[in-house]
Parts: C-alpha cells; structure tokens; sequence
C-alpha cells in the first residue's frame, strides 16, 4: 500500500510509516462507524440491543419530510447559499483584484478589516449583528440570514481570490492595454476567463460553508427561514428530549447526501490541497 | 517622479493616483460597506451595549456601567466556562495540527488511490457539527456498534461512556476539525519545494535530518497559522457541546453562556459581554501564536507560505 518509489525502500518500510497508516486507518473506520450508523439508523423500525434494527422502513423519510416541512427548509437554504455565493463574489473578487494589484494608502487596514471576521469567534460579532437585526426588525426572516453569512463569506472570496490575483501574471493585462483595450474589456475579455478556476473554487467553498453554518444563522432564523442544519438543531434540541431519533436521521441523512453531491462536484474542479498555493507536485525521480 | 515635497505641476487627480489613488478604488467599496455595516457597525453597537447593563445584573452584581463585566468575573457559573473552553479546544486544535503533519507527509507521495484517500479524509468538512453529533450519539452511545464491538472483543466488561461529556465533544472536534487541518497542513507543504528536500537528500541528509532541519523550519509559519483557523474553529463549540457533551457540566463552554444569555434570558447586554470576552480572549491565544510566528523565517518557500 504505502509507496515504495525505487531507492526509497527503507523510508516507504519505516515503522513510523505504518504507524500513520494505522492511524488513518482508525480514524476513517471511525467516520465510516459514524456515517454507517446514522443511515442504518435512518431505515430501521427498531433499533437497540441488536446488531442491526429488526425491520427495515422508509417511513422515517416521508414522515420527517413532512413533520418537519423540509421541502420549505431545502428551498430556504438552497436559495440563501445561493444568494450568499453570488454576492460575495460579485462583491469579493473585485476587491480582491484591488487588493493583489494594487497599493494604497491604508492597505493594510482594509486587509486588518477582512481579516477580522474570520479569525473571531463566529458568535462574538454574531449576537451583537443579531441584537441589531431585531432591533431593525429584521429577525427571523430569509434577509437576515442571507445577511449574517456574508459577513465571513465576504472575507473568505478576498482571502481565497487575493493569492489567486497575484498569481496571474500582471504582463497579460498590460499587454491587453497596451493593445488598445479599455478597462472593461480587460476584465471581461483577459481576466475573466482566468479567474473561472478561482471564482469557482471559491464559490463552492462559499456554498459548502453556507450551508454547513450553524451559528450565525441560528441567531437569527425563525421557523421560516430556518436552513436544514438549524431545522436538524432544533429537532435534536425541541422540548420534551427531542424528536424520535430516526426523525433526525433520516434529515441527517438528505443533508449528508446534498454536501456530498457539493463536494464531489467541488473536487472534480479543485484540487483541495491546492487552495492556499499553487503545487509543484512531487518530482518522482 | 517624487510628488512629495517637490512641487507637482500635474493635477491633483494625477498626484493622487501616484500614490495609488483613482477611480478604481472604487472596486473595494462595496466590499468595504458590507463590512463596515454588518461587522464594524454591530460588533462597536455591541461593545457599547456591553456598558449598559439590565437593571437586575446592576442590582446583583453592582458596578455601575461595569456590572456585566463584574458579573462576568465574579459568577463562578460563567467565568468558569472560560476554562472549560480552553481544556476543550486547546487540546483539539493542538493534536489536529499535530497529526496532520504526518499524515500530510505521507500523502504526499505519488501512490495509487491518493486522491480517493484525500477525498475520504476531508469528507467530515461535509458532515458539519450537527451530523457529527448526531453520528457519535448512535455509534459511540452505549448501544452503538463500538461499545458493542468493545465489549464482545473482551476490551471492556461495561460499555464505555463516550457521549454527553467530555470526551463526545473531543471527538466531535477531531472529527470536523482535522479534516481542515489537514487540507491546510497539505497545502502549506506542497508548496514547500520538493527540490529543497532532494538537494538535502543528495548531501546525504537521513530521513530525520530533512525533516528536522529542512521541512519543519519551512513550514512552521503553516503551522502557527494552521494552529490559529482549527483553534478558532474550536473555540466556538457550541452545537457539539450542546448535543454530544454535557452542556451544564463539563463543557459548558462560552458560547453556549453567551447563547443562554441572548435566547433565553434575552439580556442581550449580558450577551454581548460575553461574546466580546470570548473574542478578547481568543485574539489574545492568537496574538501569542503571531508573536512565536514571528520569530520563525519568513521568507519565501517556493510558495505562499
């Protein structure tokens, strides 16, 4: 399993090699454990002192469907990830493009400012960004959800763009201007085509995050612009020790399948490790 | 062209953009906006909110415009939460940035399937806290396959309490946090380059040596950094320590006193106390991480480093 390249035969062989191998291993049959568990879960009639539930069913699916009117909650959170993507990216790139290419006075502070949010805690600017939006009478609706994402999502597109901006070599723009094209063409014409890897990767690094926040939007939704991770929250939590856990599951489970599409998908455009810097890969020699 | 101090004949508009000053900064605007009205604005509204304390913490407490931060310091109930916090999320990022380093090493190399194991490995982000939780409180709960497993391997004669405490939001936090570190971890090594350690290998570096002397000084600003997003991705537990831990005992963390106070109390001043503690106290571990940071080289690595 572990690689043995030519001429590297006592490193691939090293016990501390096995070790991490070991590791990894325990660590995926955990999540294998965690993940396999909630969709047994999810189809069981009853499940406690077997190995398996003792009858199979898919009645917990169109139950917590309708319990719990998901078809409401996947609309509000596809609709509020999406809205979150779409400004934040048509707000970030160009900010980020500004802050690649150019410098001005006070840089650094605007870089201070798009820093903040993502290094605190979500929930130190969260309750006081809540307080006002109650008090502007904005609590609990769709607005305020879509509102209270982009304060990390915003700085996440500049701080994801900004290495991918400054990796674009400056030369194709001066040459498109030296050619005559305006500013707009630039964009539209040059950097365009090369910012689609980023703004995609980005984008769905946004939807992904969006989707999964738990915090943020907890503080301001409602049952009606509740998101599905919140809506499994509440379940869990609801008074009277929470729902039937196969309930919970069974939504555990649709929203463990739409992050998976996401991500699939994430992955045939981006390669992960990649994000913070572009990769010469390993030379095998 | 020196505009400053010798006298410009251009025009304004044309000494200004010398310094980087025209019409397209403009482009950073409404980013600017955004965030002036929905981070700087709440969050200088919230600190204010802080010196205005209900009439019921005053009496309580005393203090006068201070009483939520007397409160604060002096309500065993919260401040202790303070602690309970660090024991949980310094421990957790601690170990994912520790552990990720050799995984990352290993899979860096060329062998088949190293995309489907990278693939597998960052799954849990997906997952979120929620499934997490939800997750660990069927498998690892006392009926759950592993105590089941545990107990007829003849490991244990009871089947272990791993959920509603300590150790269920421990798991919880390696699980979602790990995945993270690893992916950054990955991507600072990657763009160390691999010529560096091939030229050490040629002077004959052992194994160790190369790590010890090339790789870790180049990537241990990665690791500070590193150290910094998984801490503050832990430092904000509050759905894992409601749901797998103990939410009034052994991980009562801030967040979830912050929570209690706006939702349930609805004393949002009280709350905002809180959360502004949990910033101050967060930014100060970071700051300490910046500081070590700082001392380590700087310089380039064959890539963002």
């Amino acid at each position: 399993m572990a690689a043995t390249a030519p001429g590297e035969k006592p490193l691939a062989a090293s016990p501390s090699t096995w070790l991490v191998w070991a590791g990894m291993a325990a660590f995926l049959v955990f999540l294998l454990g965690l993940l396999v568990s909630v969709v047994v879960d999810s189809f069981g009639r009853q499940w406690f002192a077997t190995w398996l539930p003792l009858e199979a069913t898919t009645d917990w699916y169109a139950s917590s469907w309708e319990r719990f009117s998901l078809g409401h909650v996947i609309g509000v959170t596809v609709g509020v990830a999406l809205a979150v993507v779409v400004i934040s990216v048509l707000v970030g790139v160009p900010a980020a493009y500004l802050l690649a290419r150019r410098n001005f006075p006070g840089k650094r502070f605007v870089n201070l400012l798009f820093l903040l949010p993502i290094l605190m805690p979500p929930i130190t600017y969260g309750i006081p960004l809540a307080t006002v939006m109650y008090a502007f009478g904005l609590g609990r609706s769709v607005v305020a959800v879509v509102l209270v994402n982009l304060v990390p999502s915003i700085p996440f597109v500049i701080m994801t763009m900004t290495p991918f901006i400054e990796q674009i070599n400056p030369s194709i723009e001066h040459a498109a201007r030296m050619c005559g094209a305006s500013m707009r063409q630039v964009f539209l014409r040059v950097l365009g085509p090369l910012l689609v890897p980023g703004i995609l990767a980005a984008s769905i690094l946004v939807l992904v995050r969006t989707v999964g926040m738990f915090e943020l939007t907890f503080l301001v939704s409602g049952p009606q612009s509740d998101t599905l991770v919140v809506a499994i929250y509440r379940a869990m939590t609801s008074a009277g020790g929470g729902e039937a856990r196969q309930l919970v599951s069974a939504m555990a489970v649709m929203y463990t399948t739409t992050m998976l599409v996401m991500l699939i998908v994430a992955l045939r455009f981006v390669n992960p490790t990649q994000l913070v810097a572009q990769v010469k890969e390993a030379r095998d020699d | 062209m020196t505009a400053v101090g010798s006298r410009s004949t251009a025009s304004l508009r044309h000494r200004l953009a010398e310094r980087g000053v025209d019409v397209s900064l403009l482009f950073l605007l409404p980013a600017l906006l955004l965030i002036v009205g929905l981070f700087v604005y709440p969050f200088s509204y919230g600190i204010g909110l802080t010196f205005q304390p209900s009439a019921l913490v005053q009496e309580r407490w005393g203090g006068g415009v201070l009483a939520n931060y007397v409160a604060f310091f002096s309500d065993p109930f919260v401040f202790d939460s303070v602690g309970i916090t660090m024991r949980l999320a310094l421990p957790a990022a601690l170990f994912n940035v520790l552990a990720s380093v050799p995984v990352a090493l290993v899979l860096r190399r060329k062998f088949r399937g190293k995309r489907l194991v990278t693939s597998i490995l960052v799954l849990p982000i997906t997952l979120g806290t929620v499934l997490t939780a939800q997750g660990l409180l069927i498998f690892a709960g006392r009926q759950g396959w592993l105590n089941r497993f545990l107990l007829e391997a003849g490991i244990v004669d009871e089947p272990l309490r791993l959920v509603n405490n300590y150790t269920g939001v421990m798991f919880s936090l390696i699980i979602t946090g790990f995945p993270f570190a690893f992916l950054l971890i990955s991507s600072y090594l990657s763009g160390i380059d691999p010529s560096l350690d091939a030229a050490a290998r040629t002077l004959g570096a052992g194994w160790w040596q190369r790590f010890r002397r090339v790789t870790l000084p180049l990537l241990a600003p990665g690791l500070a950094t590193t150290f910094i997003l998984t801490f503050v991705l832990a430092f904000s537990v509050f759905p894992s320590a409601r749901l797998v831990g103990d939410a009034m005992g052994e991980t009562r963390v801030m967040s979830l006193m912050a929570f209690r106070a706006f939702g349930e109390q609805n004393d949002y001043q009280m709350a905002s106390t809180i959360a502004l503690m949990m910033g101050v106290i967060e930014l100060g571990v970071v700051a300490l991480v910046l500081l070590w940071r700082s001392l380590l080289y700087k310089g380039s690595t064959g890539g963002k480093g």
